[in-house]
């Protein structure tokens, strides 16, 4: 991989500015794969009025770099990165951007993916729903670590 | 042994602190002997964790398991499993 990067902020991102970094002096590229998480107005049957994204400043940085260099380790990617939203958010709001390139599409595609079912499981990040019926943090889902798991199998 | 452990999410609002520095003359050893200590040492953390359910845990900022070595001086955090992304 050619080039990478991480941020964890609160800021919002633009995604048209980020793919011009990703792509930019590298004509090698012919495939960007890009996924980008946002936050519902609704989970679990009740209604979310906004939510807060607690993190494990540190960690998450060296969690989400390791995670970008197992999917080097893994595919032919020229380039990739991740963006990952904390603080106070709100429906519509972007909360994640992960992407990647390559110069066919297979590899960016299932280096996304791989990336974001990585996330889903090894990066400290917390999410706490603001609902009528109160605050709560979200639970962890089974189908996220069965989605992970899944890439362990492909070893 | 000298370790600052720290807490995440809702384990750190059922506990009601961030962190906790564990100061001790014999040493836990692992991430599970740790808790153990914590446990001992912290009625209401032994409370929170049964409130959180599934608990992890990183050691100097790595993802651990349960027989994971705390070393001297490590930085050892118990949080509820993540839900990023």
């Amino acid at each position: 991989m050619l080039r990478s990067k991480v941020m964890v902020q609160e800021a919002d991102f633009d995604v048209s500015s980020e793919i011009r970094w990703l792509r930019q002096g590298l004509p090698e590229i012919g495939a960007v794969a890009t996924f980008i998480g946002t936050v519902r107005d609704i989970n679990e049957n009740s209604t979310v009025r906004a939510m807060t994204l607690e993190h494990y400043p540190g960690m998450t940085e060296k969690a989400l770099e390791n995670i970008l260099k197992v999917a080097d380790e893994r595919f032919e990617i020229t380039s990739a990165m991740i963006i990952h939203r904390v603080g106070p958010l709100y429906p519509e709001d972007q909360i994640v951007f992960a992407a990647a390139t390559s110069e066919h599409r297979q590899q960016a595609f299932l280096a996304c993916e791989f990336i974001m079912d990585y996330l889903k499981t090894e990066a400290p990040f917390w999410k706490k729903e603001d609902t009528p019926e109160g605050a709560r943090w979200v639970s962890a889902r089974d189908s996220d670590d069965s989605a992970k798991e899944r890439w362990e199998k492909a070893d | 042994m000298n370790v600052k452990v720290r807490f995440f999410a809702s384990l750190k609002e059922q506990f009601g602190r961030d962190s906790v520095v564990v100061n001790t003359p014999f040493a836990p050893a692992t991430v599970a002997g740790l808790r153990q200590h914590l446990c001992e040492q912290h009625p209401g953390f032994a409370k929170a964790i049964a409130e959180v359910g599934r608990l992890r845990a990183a050691v100097n900022q790595d993802m651990a398991e349960d027989d994971t070595p705390v070393g001297e001086q490590a930085e050892v955090a118990f949080f509820p499993p993540v839900t990023g992304g």
